[in-house]
């Protein structure tokens, strides 16, 4: 594959669809880890279970996106009753909880996995539905219509977020609970409620994401190890705490990953975003736009 | 007297915030120097900038003559900085005994029954004999406050520097800690207090000095500087 | 004393075993829980010792099975040889990693364990010599004199290691090294104030854990004959890592032995009559019942029907 300022510029535009997604789908985790502090490399692990929701219901006749939306409101519920689970049984216990809360999380992660493969067997599923097969034509680069269809999804949540946590109420308190608990707690707020609120959403959110991923590529159980990676990264790469930031983030990774699959193959971009994320770690921890 | 402490030109930000501004302090051998000032002043940055815990922006420190504004908090507690924390903070999952052999054995390379002979000792002259094998975690303040300076005399420092200790005690529980100090200064240990309890700082210190917004606005004897308006501006505001 | 005594004991009646008539089924699956008892131990340096949760195990495994491939491929070393250059590059993994992270979060640590399995797999993958994405076959011997087979041999390979790598945890944990380490996990800044070397004490952890890791690792291309990227690499490897010390109890050197013990043969049980699926759940399930309920493992809840039975 030889180098070509054409095939360069599909790369980047497929890369900024791309990214645009994976912003999406880190949303949540950005809320979760980036505001919460919450370790929940489970994250990935239920966005595929939205993934598989959506199916479900794509079966039943559900358009993929509007699956999604349907099942945010059932994510929202299991969301907050796993960070009030997850705050009685670890955040209470003093210097072990990190072990522990680490050690949950990634067992849940485990065991969702499991169960999907137990229910619906290790091949790949697709989501069935009107923009999944054709392309956009653009000056002679074809852009898949569910990956603008996604883009455009996307482009929606983080705006919606982003809306949500600077105009808001409750999500100028979600914001404040990660910076200053106690001066919340002395306004009369109960940080408890605001956490499970807020990781409510993250989950919520996390719904109509993997919705979006089974638009965007076949879904199978394992596919949350590599999110782990793709979403840490963006995350990361933002910097705890910026909303806005998770967005840039994302189509700087989709772009890297883009360019990195188009001349170099596959399976050295599934470990890109790893890298990303080593290399952030090494030289910037605190990420692009954090605190 | 020479100066077991000497701090220069020190500054410390926070992203745009001043903690500290161009304090410059020296403390003599043996001294006891009360360190006061409101909440926020910047007491316990400097604290931790001369421990090692935070690292200075501008400035030096000099801790018997040498520099150690760069050296890692542990590499200056094996040159004799020990400090005692506002909010204690115990190694939880040990024995109180325990927890003084952690400096017995990297500071001071004692181990075994000899270490744990000297740990007992320094448990005896702080009143927690009894408690020696008591799960750290499970202690009442007051004896945690003893244990964290019992813990920075294992290390057996030549400065010993002494953060808020008595904060939240009882009158009698301070007095009790106030008398530690003072047999600890007997022995030829340079003390640096922190507090907010004014009868303790009047007792204790030879010297104080009061810091406001990140600067030295004062210094002198304990009386002079309570009498001090610009003192008591700081503290009980315009 | 009476530690070592027992140890030497059990070794030797273990390597007797081997040179008995028994069923060769037994060394084989005696050979993955042995493997576990290394893996959950080297572990518990780290993550129970330090607090630092190191989800990479495939790496570090990884590493040292293929260390030891390049050493068999390229210089056709022995087995020891073959050991020693994977503990050597699995510690020097856990060293960078180490340097990379370890100022900052523990969470973070953790993260990095993760993208370093990714990264180290990519490259394997991409790398012919090693055979790539599909793996490579093996020879090797039949028989290893005095042993009836080179199975055998490997169990009894297998047993020193785990008592090696029991032994080390239990050194550092006794001695004042795990003390520090303890100090470290409970408060940073009052062991840094104690005159503990924070950074180099947890280098330390990491560089002997990731080393007796990869040791783990390196007798696997002999023992499979065979040997590519995605199982050497599986995650798998890292829940049963986590999940035996958690299981048994991670304050005390005890614990991961009996957590290995316990869930590995509980894992072969459940393989040859159920599934293999299955075996992968019951050690996730396992693993957070435990962290849930019994965060001190069954060394722990021993501890506490001791104590309440007094």
């Amino acid at each position: 594959m030889f180098f070509s300022i054409e095939l360069l510029f599909e790369a980047v535009l497929f890369g900024l669809l791309l990214g645009c997604f994976y912003a999406a789908v880190s949303l949540g985790l950005s809320v979760a880890f980036g505001l919460l502090d919450v370790p929940h490399v489970a994250h990935p692990a239920i966005l595929i279970v939205g993934s598989y929701g959506a199916y479900m219901l794509g079966t039943y006749g559900f358009d993929p996106i509007l699956a999604g939306i349907v099942l945010m409101p059932v994510f929202f519920v299991f969301g907050v009753l796993l960070y009030r689970f997850y705050y009685e049984t670890f955040e209470k216990r003093g210097s072990q909880a990190g072990v522990s809360g680490l050690a949950f999380f990634f067992g849940t992660a485990f065991i969702i996995e499991i169960l999907l493969i137990i229910f619906f067997g290790v091949d790949q599923y697709s989501a069935e539905a009107d923009y999944v097969g054709g392309s956009l034509e653009l000056g002679g680069i074809f852009l898949p219509y569910r990956l603008l269809a996604a883009f455009g999804v996307a482009l929606v949540m983080t705006a919606g977020l982003s809306f949500y946590f600077s105009k808001t109420f409750t999500g100028r308190a979600i914001k404040a609970v990660g910076q200053d608990e106690l001066a919340l707690r002395l306004m009369g707020a109960n940080p408890v409620r605001i956490k499970q609120w807020a990781f409510g959403i993250a989950t919520g959110v996390n719904a109509l994401a993997g919705a979006m991923l089974i638009v965007v590529n076949p879904v199978e159980p394992s596919l949350d190890r590599i999110y782990i990676g793709r979403t840490f990264c963006v995350v990361v790469l933002a910097g705890l705490g910026s909303m806005s930031g998770t967005l840039v983030a994302g189509l700087l990774l989709g772009v890297t990953e883009s360019i990195v699959m188009m001349f170099f193959g596959v399976s050295w971009s599934q470990a890109v975003a790893f890298a990303l994320l080593l290399f952030m770690l090494g030289v910037r921890p605190q990420g692009l736009f954090g605190r | 007297m020479e100066n077991i402490l000497e701090v220069t030109g020190l500054s410390k930000h926070f992203g745009g915030f001043t903690a500290l501004s161009d304090v410059t302090l020296a403390v003599a051998k043996g001294e006891r120097l009360g360190l006061i000032g409101p909440n926020g002043s910047g007491k316990t940055t400097l604290i931790n900038c001369i421990s090692g815990a935070l690292f200075n922006d501008a400035g030096e420190v000099r801790f018997k003559g040498q520099n150690v504004a760069r050296m890692a908090a542990n590499a200056r507690t094996q040159r004799g900085i020990a400090r005692s924390f506002q909010i204690p903070r115990p190694f939880g999952s040990m024995t109180v005994r325990e927890n003084l052999l952690v400096p017995l054995s990297y500071v001071r390379n004692l181990f075994g029954a000899k270490a744990v002979a000297e740990a007992d000792a320094l448990l005896h002259d702080m009143g927690l004999a009894d408690r020696a094998d008591v799960l750290s975690n499970q202690l009442s303040q007051v004896e945690l406050r003893k244990m964290e300076l019992a813990r920075a005399m294992a290390a057996g420092p030549d400065l010993l520097i002494s953060d808020e200790a008595m904060a939240g005690l009882s009158g009698a529980e301070v007095e009790e800690v106030l008398d530690i100090l003072f047999k600890l200064n007997a022995k030829g240990i340079t003390i640096i207090m922190i507090e907010h309890i004014m009868q303790a700082v009047m007792k204790f210190s030879q010297r104080v000095v009061c810091l406001d917004a990140g600067q030295i606005i004062c210094e002198g004897s304990p009386q002079e500087v309570v009498a001090n308006e610009y003192v008591q501006r700081a503290y009980l505001g315009d | 004393m009476k530690y070592w005594i027992g140890c030497i004991l059990v070794v030797l009646a273990l390597a007797g075993l081997s040179l008995s008539n028994m069923n060769e089924y037994l060394f084989f699956a005696g050979f993955v829980i042995l493997q576990g008892v290394v893996l959950a131990s080297a572990w518990n340096i780290l993550g129970g010792y330090a607090g630092y949760v190191n989800f990479g195990v495939p790496a570090f495994v990884g590493v040292g099975a293929y260390t030891a491939l390049v050493l068999h491929l390229a210089i056709d070393a022995p087995l020891l040889v073959q050991i020693a250059g994977g503990m050597v590059t699995a510690g020097l993994l856990g060293l960078f990693v180490g340097l990379l992270t370890l100022r900052l979060r523990g969470i973070f640590f953790s993260i990095a364990t993760i993208a370093v399995i990714f990264i180290l797999e990519a490259v394997v993958m991409n790398w012919r010599y090693v055979g790539g994405a599909t793996g490579l076959q093996l020879t090797r011997p039949e028989v290893m004199a005095p042993f009836e087979s080179y199975t055998r041999m490997l169990f009894v390979v297998m047993v020193v290691m785990a008592a090696l790598a029991v032994s080390v945890a239990r050194y550092i944990q006794i001695s004042h090294i795990g003390r520090g380490l303890r100090a470290v996990r409970d408060s940073e800044e009052a062991a840094e104030c104690s005159g503990v070397p924070t950074l180099r004490i947890k280098l330390i952890a990491c560089v002997a854990s990731g080393g007796l890791l990869g040791a783990a690792g390196t007798t696997m291309p002999m023992y499979l004959s065979y040997i590519e990227p995605a199982s050497t690499f599986n995650l798998t490897w890292a829940v049963s890592a986590l999940a035996m010390p958690i299981i048994g109890g991670m304050w005390h050197w005890s614990g991961p032995l009996v957590g290995a013990l316990v869930l590995g043969t509980l894992q072969e049980a459940v393989t040859v009559t159920i599934s293999s699926e299955l075996n992968v759940l019951v050690v996730g399930v396992l693993l957070v019942v435990f962290v849930v309920a019994a965060p001190d493992g069954i060394i722990g809840l021993i501890r506490k029907w001791k104590t309440s039975s007094k």
